[in-house]
């Protein structure tokens, strides 16, 4: 199969993708960008606390107050800074949806949201700190650009685009430490509303975004060995949605599997079920979260357990091929 | 054209203003037959005071200007009086004022940022304001403007002090330190549902943030020369962020809303009821 230039199975050292956060505000500070970084008491955890280390003028923690916290940054961003509020994705737009909706979104402000743990992979904490709802309630904001890397190193590209404009951004990070697909490349392949293309084949089309595009490209090899080609589209936007990207691949390959850590309803398959239903309606599959909430367990069991896999991929491949 | 620091603003001149804009106020809520008077004439004074009892540095012809004090509305439904007070300072023409809630108006419902100019931030969801003044200081802090520039001033209801967003921010804004923040309390006592007290009583208020490390000032909120005062001292402490709570009355100036204020969180005068209101208010506060 072509690879487009990519190893087929990568063995880097593995990283979670929240660690880009904390190097990635130091190189922007030290780049001079005018930025503030904001924590609401998780600042180990997400990282922020390094641009404490470095910057401390740059970086405020308001304690475990995250509706403060997003006020804040809109007052911050009303002065002219670039301003960056970090917590998990349990909470930040759990605890302060409200607040993301008026301040940040409805006045378009220059606040880059950074919400690490997001997904079951968190692991033994439980249901309640696992974010399964978050892409869909951003998504659902006018405005609003929401991203979710697929490794450490597209995080940090993502992380410092967002430094480049003026718009309101959520770029969803994970806990776990996940292969680096993108090992060794060197000039940056994220592109905001762009879906980047890992595998150029047109029996079926697997989209994917955040801790799922690895296994898919696991999925594809395994698919390979069967004659059936896959192309691998890595979505770390889901909106803007690359939506030529989704048409061409809809029109050239005639079926479509979406993979995300997400519930199904709301999150990257939606917004591509979106874009099939009105321009090329195709069949399509899903593989991600069946609307139940999350549990107890080691990170890799939960991804078993709930289907997100790339055994569930190849199964979900063959279902789309078997509808065409 | 600013405002200046003038202790010796005409105070008949500032009575004039509080007439104008309750005339607007209930003008704007009968034309739209909907909007929020009693909470706007509660806050009269609040607003005739700091925009035209020289406490606020602004300036209509350029309202994004740098080095401006900024007036934040936290009860963002408090429309009619914001664009009372900013129509009558100049920063849009008064013919707008019947467009209130209009489809396609600058005059949203709840209050909009930068629509019209002079709205410094989005409201109607209760609580955030005090949060973004913390945010505003925290970046003139950073850019070290001038303590005696970039001066904000938070506009809260009492009601709206259930909100724990709010004890949030204030507890914030002692702990970063910023006495560029004043809060001014519309103290009407009366919330959507009822009275205060019987809703969520919030007494002793004050006492509240004087143990938030706030400084605390008592003032009667209808008395537009002893706001402007607590304003100006308020606005000249450089030690502690500060609080005035204003004592009000919900609907103030128009006796049948005053008398029934839960009544008239809500909703327009009729044809007869304006009347009766204009004529009122044309007589003054008594």
């Amino acid at each position: 199969m072509s690879s487009n230039g990519w190893a087929a199975i990568p063995e880097p050292p593995p990283a979670a993708t929240r660690e880009a956060y904390g190097p990635a505000l130091v190189k922007l500070a030290e780049a001079g960008h005018d930025i503030v970084a904001l924590d609401a008491d998780l600042s180990a955890s997400t990282g922020g606390n390094k641009l404490a280390a470095s910057f401390p003028e740059r970086w405020f923690t308001v304690g475990a107050a995250e509706q403060n916290m997003i006020s804040i940054a809109a007052g911050l961003a009303s002065t002219g800074k670039t301003v960056y509020a970090a917590s998990f994705a349990v909470f930040m737009p759990g605890h302060c949806f409200d607040q993301i909706r008026v301040q940040i979104a409805q006045q378009r402000m220059n606040v880059k949201l950074i919400a690490s743990h997001g997904g079951i992979s968190v692991g033994e904490d439980g249901a309640s700190a696992q974010a399964i709802e978050d892409l869909a309630l951003m998504t659902s904001l006018p405005g609003m650009n929401v991203v979710v890397p697929s490794d450490a190193v597209e995080a940090d590209w993502a992380i410092r685009r967002a430094a480049e404009d003026d718009e309101p951004w959520y770029i969803r990070l994970g806990r776990p430490k996940l292969p680096i697909i993108h090992l060794g490349v060197d000039e940056p392949r994220f592109e905001l509303g762009r879906a980047e293309v890992i595998y150029l084949e047109d029996d079926v089309t697997l989209i994917a975004c955040g801790l799922m595009v690895e296994p898919t490209m696991r999925a594809a090899e395994s698919l390979a060995q069967e004659g059936i080609g896959a192309r691998v589209l890595n979505m770390a936007t889901i909106k803007p949605l690359d939506e030529a990207e989704v048409i061409r691949a809809a029109e050239e390959t005639g079926a479509i599997v979406c993979a995300e850590e997400h519930n199904v309803i709301g999150g990257l398959g939606s917004a591509v079920a979106r874009t099939l239903a009105r321009h090329c309606p195709v069949p399509m599959e899903q593989v991600g979260i069946e609307d139940r909430f999350g549990q107890s367990g080691p990170w890799q069991a939960l991804l078993s357990e709930y289907g997100l896999t790339a055994e569930s991929v190849v199964e979900a491949a063959k279902r789309a091929i078997a509808r065409k | 054209m600013t405002t200046t620091h003038a202790s010796t603003v005409d105070i008949d001149a500032l009575l004039e203003v509080c007439k104008r804009i309750r005339r607007h106020i209930v003008e704007m809520t009968h034309a739209a037959q909907s909007g929020h008077p009693g909470g706007s004439l509660s806050a009269t004074e609040i607003f005739a005071a700091l925009y035209f009892g020289g406490v606020v540095r602004h300036d209509p012809s350029n309202p994004l200007w740098e080095r401006r004090d900024r007036v934040i509305l936290s009860k963002g439904h408090a429309t009619p009086v914001v664009y009372a007070t900013l129509a009558e300072a100049g920063y849009f023409d008064a013919e707008l004022i019947p467009s209130f809630r209009s489809l396609g108006t600058e005059l949203q419902g709840h209050v909009v940022r930068n629509r019209p100019a002079g709205v410094e931030m989005s409201g109607g969801a209760l609580g955030m304001g005090l949060s973004f003044a913390v945010g505003v200081a925290l970046g003139h802090d950073l850019d070290d403007v001038p303590e005696d520039e970039g001066q904000i001033f938070v506009v809260v209801g009492d009601g709206e002090l259930n909100e724990g967003q709010n004890w949030e921010a204030i507890m914030s804004a002692s702990h970063f330190g910023l006495p560029r923040i004043t809060a001014i309390v519309d103290r009407n006592h009366f919330q959507n549902d009822g009275p205060g007290d019987e809703i969520m009583r919030i007494d002793p208020v004050g006492d509240k943030w004087a143990a938030f490390g706030w400084s605390v000032q008592h003032v009667d909120g209808h008395d537009v020369e002893a706001v402007r005062d607590a304003l100006l001292t308020a606005r000249a402490c450089t030690d502690a962020p500060q609080v005035v709570i204003c004592e009000t009355v919900k609907g103030r100036g128009v006796s049948f809303m005053a008398e029934n204020p839960a009544g008239w969180h809500g909703k327009g005068p009729s044809d007869e009821q304006l009347a009766q209101a204009l004529r009122e208010i044309d007589g003054g506060l008594t």
